[in-house]
């Protein structure tokens, strides 16, 4: 049984840069991969390639053991597409906009209405589908796009940055649907992201940064690798009090942003130790599992830029 | 190892006709649309051709032709150009982000998708050039069921040439200003060289030369045969016959199809 997914030292250039640089993964069937990464590090080269848009300069891209570059119209009929900036047409309802997608997969007559009809309730979008599209909320186009997507019953969705451009409420919902429909359909599921929360919610998660795949696994393992705990400590004189710190408990001090962390295998007992010794230095102190963020930071040695929280929401 | 493509006739003539659809319908929901693509040429013809139909004189010519009714075919063509840019100017949003993407990853064959974009275009210049051909008797030109069929025949191919055209500029196009800069430049030297406005016979020998070199002079002298099928017109405002018009049309009409056709596939590189 081949893999839903499988990449193998996937490269492509744009004249002298190199926007993705010998990727490889594989994501088995039914499996929910998020590949993290910051603006600009490969994702959507790593996204245009996979859905049959770009041709890569190296390596091979599979779905379900088709490659997107030789079988290429076997391969779109298997996957279902969710495209960053909105693909519906405004002039159309959304009855019109999956009817219409339905006939692009060779779709028609009865047992197409059957499925409109069929994506469009279980969407929740049954009252508004012969409204416009151009009079829907952000909220609800995305689950038009996610309903037609998915039209043709495709064996991998495939979304480029499916939380961009919606608000919190509207990004949660479409998170419960988008769980709902792989309960459903088992359907394998691959999406790129710059939000640390989004990636957390994946089985699998590939770190993509400057091209290059630079960890990939599940959060738990990838968190995992960090070892024990993170302690922030919000002082006054960072610099200083982490020189300290360092000699004082012999530990290891990043600066990040003012505040100074530190990994540790057993948090209390260090947090116990500092308070002892540096307790008139010290502001607060928090004590927290290791993020996706960390693990960004240890591998790549820099901080995770563009986004990494929710609230730094653009476009 | 062969790609079960999406070229099975059915699967083909389903998406081209869904791309079709689509665009009759997006056309009659915005009635700026309209009214732009048939009040244009309509009030240009007018208020030209009053302003001129004192000073026109067919050279050569007995002086049986008014100018509303010589410049006629070149209205048409005005119609079918300016119908044209306005169908298609909407692939340079709709390729870069929007609807077009998500046709772009089915598994439909890359002609479907020019020809989609191409009939429905052509559909409409044709509806509004049928339109505005019922005007024909205001200009005393008498239109018989002949001259009304070959004309629908004339529009077509001249449709399908010139939203060729503009399908292959719109596709390279990354705005829409870019476009209309294009558009401008190409298009309006295209139509005004062609004969349709003023007959070239007695201008300069270079104007001369760039009318004959226009495929638009053919177009236009096409509609003209077109126009007169089954009588006759004033032998000065045409010089080419009835066969190398259609045949040049044919040809121009050929050449921008196949090369939107190239430009789509080439762009990620497989076969149309």
């Amino acid at each position: 049984m081949a893999d839903a997914v499988s990449v193998e030292s996937l490269s492509r250039n744009y004249g002298d840069r190199l926007a993705l640089d010998g990727v490889s993964f594989r994501v088995s069937a039914g499996e929910c991969l998020g590949i993290l990464g910051p603006n600009g590090g490969g994702k959507t080269t790593l996204f245009r390639i996979l859905v049959t848009l770009l041709t890569p300069s190296a390596g091979r891209a599979c779905i379900c053991g088709l490659d997107v570059t030789i079988e290429r119209h076997a391969a779109r009929r298997r996957i279902g597409v969710v495209f960053q900036s909105p693909s519906l047409d405004v002039h159309l309802t959304a009855r019109e906009n999956l009817r219409h997608a339905g006939h692009l997969y060779g779709l028609s007559g009865a047992s197409l209405e059957d499925r409109v009809v069929d994506n469009l309730q279980r969407l929740d979008l049954a009252d508004r589908a012969d409204d416009l599209v151009k009079t829907l909320s952000g909220g609800l186009r995305r689950r038009v796009e996610l309903a037609k997507a998915v039209l043709h019953q495709p064996a991998v969705l495939i979304l480029d940055e499916p939380s961009t451009g919606l608000d919190p409420s509207a990004r949660r919902q479409f998170w419960q649907e988008l769980q709902e429909l792989r309960r459903r359909t088992g359907v394998t599921i691959l999406l790129t992201t710059h939000f640390i929360e989004e990636a957390d919610r994946c089985d699998l998660v590939a770190i993509l940064d400057r091209g290059r795949m630079v960890a990939s696994g599940s959060p738990a393992e990838l968190k995992g690798r960090i070892g024990g705990d993170c302690i922030t400590i919000q002082c006054d004189h960072a610099a200083d009090l982490s020189e300290r710190i360092s000699r004082g408990l012999n530990c290891r001090c990043r600066l990040v942003e003012g505040d100074i962390r530190i990994e540790a295998l057993e948090g209390p007992v260090l947090i116990a130790r500092l308070m002892n010794a540096f307790a008139a230095d010290v502001r607060a102190v928090t004590l927290g599992r290791p993020t996706l963020e960390d693990v960004f930071m240890q591998e790549t040695g820099h901080r995770f830029e563009g986004g990494g929280a929710l609230k730094e929401e653009v476009g | 190892m062969a790609d079960q493509s999406a070229l099975s006739g059915s699967g083909l003539w389903l998406s081209c006709r869904s791309l079709w659809k689509r665009e009759m319908v997006r056309f009659l929901r915005q009635r700026s649309r309209i009214i732009g693509a048939l009040g244009t040429p309509l009030v240009f013809w007018i208020l030209v051709g009053a302003g001129l139909q004192r000073s026109f004189q067919l050279p050569g010519a007995s002086g049986t032709m008014s100018y509303l009714e010589f410049s006629y075919p070149g209205a048409i063509a005005a119609i079918l150009l300016f119908t044209a840019v306005f169908s298609t100017i909407s692939l340079i949003e709709d390729r870069r982000e929007g609807f077009l993407q998500a046709v772009l990853v089915a598994p439909v064959s890359r002609t479907a998708i020019v020809m989609g974009k191409l009939l429905g275009a052509t559909t409409l210049a044709v509806g509004q050039g049928a339109l505005f051909l019922m005007l024909a008797p205001a200009a005393s030109i008498p239109l018989s069921w002949v001259s009304f069929l070959a004309m629908l025949g004339a529009m077509v191919v001249v449709s399908f040439a010139v939203t060729g055209l503009g399908f292959c500029v719109a596709w390279r196009m990354e705005s829409t200003q870019g476009f209309h800069a294009i558009m401008n430049l190409v298009l309006m030297p295209m139509l005004v060289l062609s004969g349709a406005f003023f007959p070239h016979k007695g201008s300069a020998t270079w104007l001369s030369w760039v009318v004959s070199v226009n495929p638009m002079t053919y177009g236009v002298s096409l509609l003209r045969h077109a126009l007169y099928a089954g009588g006759t017109m004033a032998e000065a405002a045409h010089d080419v016959s009835t066969t190398t018009a259609l045949a040049i049309s044919l040809a121009f009409a050929a050449a921008t199809v196949g090369l939107a056709v190239a430009s789509v596939s080439r762009r990620s590189g497989e076969p149309g």
